[in-house]
């Protein structure tokens, strides 16, 4: 019993360690990357910048008939 | 002071018996206190990095960026058809046709342009809680209660029976919560109650990798977009959302920032973050590169639980659907809600932005599925 509690545990302990060396970039740096690409990106985003009814296939054109 | 007691007991106990064993137990014990107080150490260790880092919030570095003017978002079609609770959806990459799954064991495939129903089959097993489209275009998966991912080829006569050649690829020993094909018709990535994640080969069957590290059932997943590499992102009940390398089945990172059950996770399109939607009625951003937590979107006024999430095609409006009916639309750089929708009858438990960016889907227990745009 204590030997698998010590496998357990020295699984979690390689996990940490593993996760505690990566390299990891300021916030500062990181958000300005995402706002740069939501800038970039910005305009061929449709449900952004709202396409108008002839580009967009769920929006079609009103022409409304009587059956 | 367990571990103390341990020691001494057995002491107790073996020492007249078998004096080596005694011993050993003893070593035992240490070497785990030690690797107890090591992982202690590592975890505050790890607090610290990550706080070093943390200079400043999203929504200050985005007070320069413009505001978005109002939204004008209204469910441009509605699928009926599902006799029960719609419990999942995917588009497939010809930006028109849909999959969808409910509790009473249906699996439709729609034409969402004119509603029309293509294909319907139905599974040997209620909740379906899981399906999705193949990149081709010419499949579909789905699982549930069966404990099993199965693959349908889907045949241009719309008269055959597809249960005929329904394929069997994952089996789990617990409910399927969620898949995904990677970027091929090839392999199936899908997570489980059973608390893992896999990855199969859909020809043979086979168990490619598997997945281990979450302490409860995980409730979804998502594939790294295909500029970024081998990851994917899975949630669950643990409250953790982990990131996975795809070949070696390793957690590359793991973030524990929610106060319950992890429901949906996507990608930011950029693929160095994603989001996520909890219980917690809070969705939240994880800045991969950062390792941390960068936004949550929330509010006093929301106190249901989110269920599905995803972004759209720039990354700068983050989709929720929330098990009060409705739909938050929220400025992921300025962490403000945009837009409210309202229109199903009930929970919304799926929600997928079209492959195009022009619409979203929502499924909901109302037993209908919307196309918003």
């Amino acid at each position: 019993m204590s030997t698998s509690n010590l496998i357990a545990m020295k699984k979690v302990v390689q996990q940490l360690r593993f996760e505690a060396s990566i390299n990891r970039v300021k916030v500062s740096q990181a958000a300005a990357d995402l706002q740069q690409f939501c800038v970039q990106n910005a305009l061929h985003d449709p449900l952004l910048t709202g396409v108008s009814s002839s580009t967009n296939p769920f929006r079609p054109q009103k022409v409304c008939s009587f059956l | 002071i367990l571990f103390i007691f341990e020691q001494y007991f057995c002491h107790i106990v073996l020492s007249p018996l078998i004096p080596e064993m005694a011993t050993q137990e003893v070593q035992l014990n240490e070497t785990l206190a030690h690797l107890k107080s090591e992982s202690e150490s590592l975890k505050s260790k790890l607090e610290e990095e990550r706080a070093k880092l943390h200079d400043v919030e999203l929504h200050q570095v985005a007070e320069k960026v413009e505001g978005l003017g109002q939204f004008v978002m209204k469910t441009r079609r509605t699928l009926k058809g599902h006799g029960n609770k719609v419990l999942c959806m995917d588009w497939c990459k010809d930006k028109r046709r849909i999959v969808s799954s409910s509790q009473d064991g249906k699996v439709i495939v729609w034409d969402a342009f004119t509603t029309n129903k293509e294909h319907a089959v139905t599974m040997p097993c209620t909740w379906v809680m899981a399906c999705a489209y193949a990149p081709s275009g010419c499949a579909v998966a789905c699982g549930g209660l069966d404990n099993k991912c199965s693959v349908y080829p889907l045949s241009l006569d719309k008269n055959e029976n597809l249960a005929a050649k329904k394929k069997s690829v994952a089996m789990h020993t617990n409910y399927l919560s969620a898949c995904s094909f990677t970027n091929s018709d090839m392999q199936i990535l899908t997570s489980s109650g059973d608390g893992t994640c896999a990855l199969w080969d859909v020809e043979s069957g086979q168990l490619l990798q598997s997945f281990h590290g979450h302490a409860a059932d995980v409730l979804c997943l998502d594939l790294a977009p295909s500029e970024t590499g081998n990851t994917f992102v899975s949630g669950g009940c643990d409250k953790k959302a982990n990131v996975w390398d795809m070949r070696s089945g390793q957690c590359i990172q793991s973030f524990e920032t929610h106060e319950s059950d992890i429901n949906s996770v996507r990608y930011y399109p950029s693929g160095d973050a994603f989001a996520s939607g909890s219980d917690d009625a809070t969705c939240r951003l994880y800045d991969l590169r950062a390792d941390r937590e960068v936004a949550i979107y929330s509010k006093e006024s929301i106190i249901f639980g989110v269920s599905s999430v995803d972004f759209s095609l720039s990354g700068r409006l983050l989709f929720g659907g929330y098990n009060d009916y409705t739909i938050n639309v929220w400025d992921v750089l300025k962490g403000t809600r945009v837009s409210i929708l309202f229109g199903h009858e009930n929970r919304v438990s799926t929600l997928r932005v079209s492959p195009d960016g022009t619409a979203f889907s929502t499924g909901s227990w109302d037993h209908t599925l919307r196309i918003w745009a």
